[in-house]
């Protein structure tokens, strides 16, 4: 890529992306590249992440486990639906991951809970993502029940129009309450430890970058 | 009578001499029952009293010849009978001070004229005759009484066909009469031994177990405390050591009652009784009876406290069903107990139960070796050894065990080793609920609420969820009402403190900031800060202090401030570091660009910096802690801090200072950082509590001058009067009146004051008050009126009158102030009179019999002033009487302060010849003589100035020298003090009129010294060094004329 359609791109980025300085725009921008691989390009062809790769990144650097979840993710980061993650799609998405407001995350963690994209978590979507939250007993005879059970409890706590499923402004409320409850189905932002790692690595000093 | 006397009646055990009979109640009844026989012998049996004994009974008699009325020859100290036996000899000789008696008749008469002392006669004539059926009735009788009762009445009987003479008939039926009573002797004897109590260890330690169940803070219980001596158990049950136990004592308890001091009380097989307590030294016992014996404890304590039988016999019935259900299965209870105590910790499998089992009775088992008594009355050390030793032998198993069984038991443990640092580690600065409360979980049996089961429900997803169910059960239990004890305790029961407290050991962040705003919520209970404190939660909520979360710092300082309320914690939070890392919370605003929120787990410094302060504020109260606060540099952070505006901050941080201040380092420190400027500044605030604390810290600071005075520059004496018309809050009114007690030391704050009519303020405030609020009004007082403008100001409002009502308190502080407040308004004449009308002199002199020394000092002095302005002084203190011979006898006080007041007051008092004349009669030149030889400035002036006064009396300048009073009183004028020199050399110059003191005086080369005096620009010095040499002198003089002539 030439230097002038970079320094276009890494502008037009920034400004639509209050969360990064230029300098960080410019740093995703290369990682971004990094990981994509020197594909040259080429009309029509469509330049990004694929689900697998940045599943791995998901694994690697944050820390996920959840395979429903760490898809969820690839579709929140994924706007236009098209199984791939571009440059933009990247900047954007990281923005909101990294560094969002409690709004923006909100949002996000709300369309990563929302399977279906009805705008609604159901229960039978709590239900999916909490099924491996517990700890297995053997002695109990059915061992969906802890799960129901948690679901319940989740609803009691969040489902403030009592409708059976959460809307996004039972969720809304919910968290401005308590938090703690932004990614009450799992985990899908970046705990702060790994967080803090990856801004590290990526935002290095800018001498040692020009020196790159 | 004669078994009953050898076998029932309790003989001293004097080895030789005449034995004599101890005062029991037994032995006084069976003297009695005795008496009353012999009474009614020449009544009832008319021939046979007239029947002549073998041998006499003898003894050493009380009774008066004159006494003795018709039929009887009285003749100066010898009495005879006019009866008289066939021989012609009388049937009663009195020969002073010995008795003979040879009948019944004449014992019965003689009881009968012995009136009130019969009862002394009789109990005389048995210890004189040891064996009295061998006197009466001749040797062979005696035999006869010894042998079993089957062959007696066949022997009385063979006997009386033998010999068929009337007098042997005679002698029968008396033997017979005699054996009657002493069979009645003996049952009468075995009634009085089974009323007498038997306890045995089993019953004092299941009574001393129930009454602490029933013991602690708080008006509903019986008793604040109530503890062994000894923690260690002998294998019969007894804790006193095998010495006394010889002499049945079975254990000591200490008492604190609500009411009293602490009774140090020995439980013996007797029953319970006061002891001498504990000596101070070495904690030994002084075990010599000091009261009575009574039946059992709880009869003792209903005695001695009377909070003690009002709330038991609330508590009555609740507490005999317990003891009838407790008394014959205890065991299988207990049982229960550790099972229903395992079975809701549901983690703990049925292993870890036997195991627990296990150490149950490894225990119990340890109490036996008994070789081992020493360590438990010794050191801790060797307690220590015996310990470790016991937990080597059993393996690691059960020490593992054992802190998962019993955190009580260990707790017990751990409490007594380190008592002694705690002793000394902890200020009580404000009343704090330290007692560590009798811990009760619900019966297992009880109706539990719905939220029990809902809880143990989360507490379980809580350990076998992942991070996300984590969250949402913590989530989900924040909802209850955790400041509800149910909950609170619900949580505990259901082990989901140890689940919370391990969340914390994580990594994961929201788990625990879940837990620990669970934490903070439920650690407001007393029970719930301990529970937490023996998991071992307090180290690791210090480590998250260290956090780079500031949301999660905030929540574990919070935390901490909530747990660090009694002792033991705070302990653990310094001895981990603690101190220092919250100290470093309060290090904030040095970034002063702070980021914006940018994470979840981010919050201002500020928040940081208050909840470290509130932490501080509840470790603060520890001495050892304020120690560590101040080494960490803390103050300077406080004092940073007090700049800022924020009540939320300025509340806990005043908090702090305010405890610390109790320290002299600290107020230096605080001096020095200039925080009074905004102490003074917090006084406006509108925020009660943080006026309150100002006021506390300025109460505290100022007993030191210069902060009196900085108070004042920076207007804080305003703010603080204007606070006194504001009577509602209590609390606040105790610290702003103290405040003003302590800065109107100084006598520019007290004009202040004035300006801002404080005074007839404080003078509304002496009635209605609380007792805390009214030593400090009365101490502000009583500075005040050291001017004479201000005790005008008193007197016009009325405030003389409410003084002297407040005498009759029992605060000593508060009688401290008050004899203060009223000595310095005797001052005044006017002011006087109206003491006087109210009878406050006596009041005054009758405080001279209160126990404690600071009061009786300040009675002392305050009397001083009263006797000088009283009209017929001299009068008025004749009229108490008794009076003048307390005084002389205060001097017999070991507190210097007592006797220097005690001084002041006998120079006051011999102002008046006739009490001087009194008083001196009361021995008060050898106490005085012997209180000569002091070091205290103060004991001296004033003691050298009743010496000179009491000079004035007939011969007691004689009588000083004789006591040798005079060698240590010319030492006097040595000292530094120009007040001692005064007082000494006007009381050598009285004492010089004597020439044998003269010649003391010259001996201990008082001349020079009264020389350099001569010198002094004092003239009052000056007059009575040179009168004083001037004696000496002329009577070297006329010895040398004398000689010469």
């Amino acid at each position: 890529m030439n230097r002038k359609k970079l320094q276009k791109l890494t502008d037009s980025l920034n400004k639509n992306c209050k969360h990064f300085s230029k300098f960080e725009v410019k740093c995703l921008i290369n990682l971004f590249y990094n990981l994509v691989g020197e594909v040259t390009e080429r009309q029509g062809v469509i330049i990004g992440l694929d689900r697998n790769a940045f599943r791995n990144i998901l694994h690697m650097t944050f820390g996920m486990t959840d395979d429903m979840i760490m898809d969820r993710v690839f579709r929140g980061f994924d706007k236009d639906n098209d199984g791939c993650i571009s440059i933009t799609e990247w900047v954007y998405g990281l923005s909101v991951f990294l560094r969002g407001t409690l709004e923006e995350k909100m949002k996000y963690c709300f369309e990563v809970f929302d399977l279906n994209g009805d705008s609604f978590i159901s229960k039978e979507e709590m239900f999916h993502m909490l099924k491996n939250s517990l700890l297995k007993q053997p002695s109990e005879e059915d061992p969906d029940e802890g799960i129901k059970d948690l679901v319940e409890i989740t609803l009691k706590k969040m489902d403030h129009d009592h409708d059976g499923k959460l809307s996004f402004a039972d969720y809304e409320q919910a968290v401005r309450e308590e938090t703690l409850l932004l990614e009450a189905f799992g985990p899908c932002l970046p705990d702060p430890k790994s967080q803090k790692e990856f801004e590290a690595q990526v935002f290095k000093d800018p001498n040692e970058f020009s020196e790159v | 009578m004669g078994v009953a006397l050898t076998r029932s009646a309790q003989w001293t055990a004097a080895g030789h001499g005449a034995k004599t009979l101890e005062v029991t109640p037994l032995n006084e009844a069976i003297v009695k029952e005795i008496m009353m026989f012999v009474e009614s012998f020449i009544y009832k049996y008319p021939q046979e009293a007239n029947y002549v004994f073998v041998e006499p009974l003898e003894w050493k008699t009380n009774l008066d010849p004159s006494a003795f009325g018709s039929g009887y020859a009285v003749s100066g100290t010898t009495v005879k009978s006019e009866e008289v036996d066939k021989n012609g000899e009388p049937l009663l000789y009195l020969s002073v001070p010995k008795i003979k008696i040879r009948s019944f008749g004449q014992l019965s008469r003689m009881l009968y004229i012995a009136k009130s002392m019969k009862l002394k006669e009789a109990q005389a004539c048995i210890e004189a005759n040891r064996n009295p059926v061998a006197k009466i009735l001749g040797l062979d009788y005696n035999i006869i009484n010894e042998k079993n009762g089957n062959s007696f009445v066949a022997s009385v009987l063979d006997k009386m066909n033998k010999d068929d003479d009337p007098e042997s008939e005679i002698k029968m039926k008396i033997a017979l009469q005699l054996k009657q009573l002493d069979l009645h002797l003996l049952n009468h004897s075995l009634k009085h031994i089974s009323l007498e109590i038997r306890l045995n260890s089993g019953t004092v330690k299941n009574d001393i177990e129930l009454l602490k169940q029933f013991s602690g803070k708080g008006e509903q219980t019986v008793l604040e405390s109530i503890e062994y001596t000894s923690d260690y158990e002998f294998s019969n049950g007894c804790r006193a050591p095998p010495w006394r136990q010889i002499q049945g004592e079975i254990c000591y308890v200490l008492v604190k009652p609500h009411d009293a001091e602490i009774l140090c009380v020995t439980c013996s097989k007797e029953g319970v009784f006061l002891n001498g307590g504990k000596t101070d030294d070495e904690g030994q016992i002084n075990y010599e009876r000091k009261g009575e014996i009574y039946k059992d404890l709880v009869t003792l304590l209903k005695e001695k406290s009377a909070i003690f039988s009002e709330n038991m016999s609330k508590q009555e019935v609740k507490f005999s069903e317990q003891l009838q259900k407790d008394q014959p299965n205890k065991a299988p209870k207990e049982e229960v107990a550790v099972t229903h105590k395992t079975s809701i910790t549901s983690r703990k499998s049925a292993q870890e139960k036997n195991r627990i089992n296990l150490g149950r009775s490894q225990l119990t088992k340890r109490l036996e070796p008994s070789l081992n008594w020493r360590t438990s009355v010794s050191s801790k050390e060797s307690r220590n050894t015996l310990r470790d030793t016991q937990v080597e032998k059993h393996g690691g198993k059960l020490e593992k065990s054992r802190s998962s069984l019993s955190p009580g038991r260990a707790q017990l443990i751990r409490k007594s080793v380190e008592k002694i640092e705690e002793i000394i580690s902890d200020s009580s600065s404000e009343s704090e609920e330290d007692e560590e409360q009798p811990d009760h979980r619900q019966e297992a049996n009880a109706d539990l609420p719905s939220e029990y089961w809902q809880i143990q429900k989360l507490v379980k997803y809580l350990k076998g969820g992942n991070q996300t169910a984590t969250v949402i059960a913590l989530c989900s239990m924040k909802d209850f009402n955790l400041a509800q004890e149910t909950c609170q305790l619900a949580i505990r029961d259901v082990g989901g403190l140890e689940v919370l407290i391990n969340l914390l050991e994580t990594d994961e962040v929201k788990c625990k900031i879940g837990s620990l705003k669970i934490l903070k919520e439920i650690s407001h209970n007393p029970q719930i800060r301990r529970n937490i404190v023996d998991l071992g939660g307090l180290p690791v909520m210090v480590n998250i202090l260290d956090s780079p979360y500031k949301s999660l710092k905030c929540l574990a300082a919070e935390t901490i401030a909530n747990v660090a309320k009694f002792k033991r914690a705070r302990r653990v939070v310094r001895r981990h570091g603690g101190i220092t890392k919250l100290v470093a919370l309060l290090d904030c605003g040095k970034h002063s660009a702070e980021p914006a929120q940018s994470s979840l787990y981010e919050t201002r410094d500020v928040e940081v910096a208050r909840c470290g302060a509130l932490a501080l504020w509840s470790c603060s109260k520890s001495y050892a802690n304020k120690e560590a606060i101040r080494k960490a540099g803390g103050i300077p952070l406080l004092a940073r801090l007090l700049k800022t505006s924020h009540e939320d901050m300025l509340i806990p941080v005043v908090g702090t200072l305010q405890e610390c201040a109790s320290e002299e380092n600290y107020r230096a420190a605080i001096k020095a950082e200039r925080i009074i400027e905004n102490l003074v500044k917090n006084l406006n605030s509108e925020n009660e509590q943080l006026q309150e604390h100002c006021a506390m810290a300025i109460y505290q600071c100022a007993e030191d001058e210069d902060t009196r005075d900085l108070v004042r520059l920076h207007g804080g004496l305003k703010p603080l009067a204007s606070l006194l018309t504001n009577t509602d809050n209590k609390e606040r009114l105790a610290a702003v009146t103290g405040a003003v007690w302590k800065c109107s030391i100084s006598k520019e704050n007290v004009t202040k004051f004035r300006e801002y009519k404080a005074i007839e303020t404080l003078v509304g405030l002496l009635t209605d008050q609380p007792e805390e609020v009214l030593v400090n009004v009365v101490g502000a007082l009583g500075e005040c009126c050291q001017e004479h403008e201000n005790r005008i100001i008193i007197r016009k409002c009325g405030g003389i009158q409410p003084l002297v009502n407040l005498l009759v308190g029992i605060n000593q502080a508060l009688l401290v102030n008050v004899t203060k407040a009223v000595g310095a308004c005797a001052v005044e004449p006017e002011s006087m009179m109206i003491i006087d009308r109210l009878d406050g002199v006596r009041l005054l002199w009758s405080l001279l019999k209160n126990p404690h020394p600071d009061v009786k000092a300040s009675a002392a002095w305050a009397l001083c002033p009263c006797i000088q302005n009283a009209k017929d002084a001299g009068e008025m203190v004749r009229s108490f009487v008794g009076g003048l011979e307390l005084v002389v006898n205060l001097l017999k006080s070991e507190n210097k302060e007592v006797l220097a007041s005690v001084c002041a007051v006998i120079t006051n008092i011999a102002k008046d010849q006739e009490n001087l004349a009194v008083i001196t009669d009361h021995g008060v030149v050898p106490l005085l003589s012997k209180l000569a030889n002091t070091n205290n400035d103060k004991l001296r002036r004033h003691l050298a100035e009743t010496i000179s006064r009491c000079c004035m009396w007939g011969r007691n300048r004689v009588a000083f020298g004789e006591h040798k009073a005079v060698a240590p009183l010319v030492r006097y004028l040595k000292s530094n003090d120009t007040n001692v020199h005064r007082a000494t050399a006007q009381a050598l110059y009285q004492l010089s009129e004597d020439a044998d003191n003269c010649i003391t005086m010259h001996e201990n080369g008082a001349v020079k010294l009264l020389l350099d005096m001569v010198g002094s620009p004092d003239e009052e010095l000056q007059e009575a060094a040179a009168g004083c040499i001037s004696n000496i002198r002329r009577l070297a003089l006329a010895i040398e004329k004398a000689r010469y002539s």
